[in-house]
């Protein structure tokens, strides 16, 4: 096996990705794609992170990643506000029945 | 094989597993319990990466409160009496093989590109650093960034507030 370098944390970050990805798209129950975006974002940051270390590029990478955790933070609050809301009007949190915006 | 590789494939074999746990269980307790192993495996990226603050962050932000939220979500959006804490996928054929193919292309494009090969240096810590850096060139985003938490906060309050005024 190869030395470990920024092509294996590529391919990690990758595939992590396209889970994220298929749990968006496939999975129905809302909460599920909040935690598939979860994924992708973290995938993202491994991506940032090892970009910096690898290219001994300084901090930037790790700035970056620190402000998309904050962000996801500040997004998952939201975006959980917003499936309870669902769920007080649908009974549900399937988002592919979910299509009136009024009653 | 150093210690190294060896702690990289153990960690990285724990979120592929835990990966397709939470993607693929029919059960959302656990896939949000694999989104655990999943979102540590990452901490242990981050420290084998030279980002030992980071790691930490993620650890108390994401395992300790994105984590402990959609398991509330969780409860509060299924019936307890029902016991019917399933959920269904919809469009798994076409999906999975637009995503195998873009998976398949990806890992082409990754493994197929000459990267820049750098000995990386290991700094001691990169706490101080972090942190002079963020009040220094990024001071602006900084300041934006809180505004948007308290947003957020905010936001999300009114959103989750029963109101009973209007029933």
């Amino acid at each position: 096996m190869p030395h470990v370098g920024l092509t294996h944390f590529l391919v990690i970050s990758s595939i992590l990705f396209s889970l994220g990805l298929y749990a968006v798209i496939v999975r129905k129950n809302a909460i599920l794609v909040l935690m598939g975006i979860e994924l992708m974002l973290n995938s993202a940051n491994i991506n940032f992170v090892a970009f910096a270390h690898f290219g001994n590029l300084g901090l930037d990478g790790q700035m970056m990643a620190l402000f998309v955790i904050v962000l996801a933070a500040a997004e998952a609050a939201i975006a959980l506000a917003i499936v309870l809301n669902i769920y007080k009007t649908f009974l549900h949190i399937n988002v592919d029945e979910v299509d009136k915006l009024k009653e | 094989m150093e210690l190294y590789d060896i702690i990289f494939y153990f960690f990285a074999a724990m979120i592929l597993v835990s990966g397709f746990v939470v993607v693929g269980s029919k059960n959302i307790v656990y896939s949000a319990y694999s989104l655990l192993f999943v979102l540590v495996g990452i901490a242990a990226f981050y420290i084998l990466l030279g980002a030992d603050f980071l790691g930490v962050v993620q650890l108390m932000v994401y395992v300790g409160g994105i984590l402990i939220l959609l398991l509330f979500g969780i409860m509060l959006t299924n019936k307890v009496k029902g016991v019917e804490i399933k959920s269904d996928s919809n469009f798994v054929i076409p999906s999975l093989i637009t995503i195998a193919v873009f998976t398949a292309f990806l890992l082409f494009v990754i493994t197929e590109t000459n990267w820049l090969e750098i000995t990386p240096e290991f700094v001691q810590t990169t706490v101080k650093s972090l942190g002079i850096e963020l009040i220094q060139n990024y001071s602006l985003v900084f300041e934006i960034l809180a505004v948007v938490l308290l947003i957020a906060l905010i936001g999300a309050a009114t959103l989750a507030r029963n109101d009973n005024k209007e029933n």
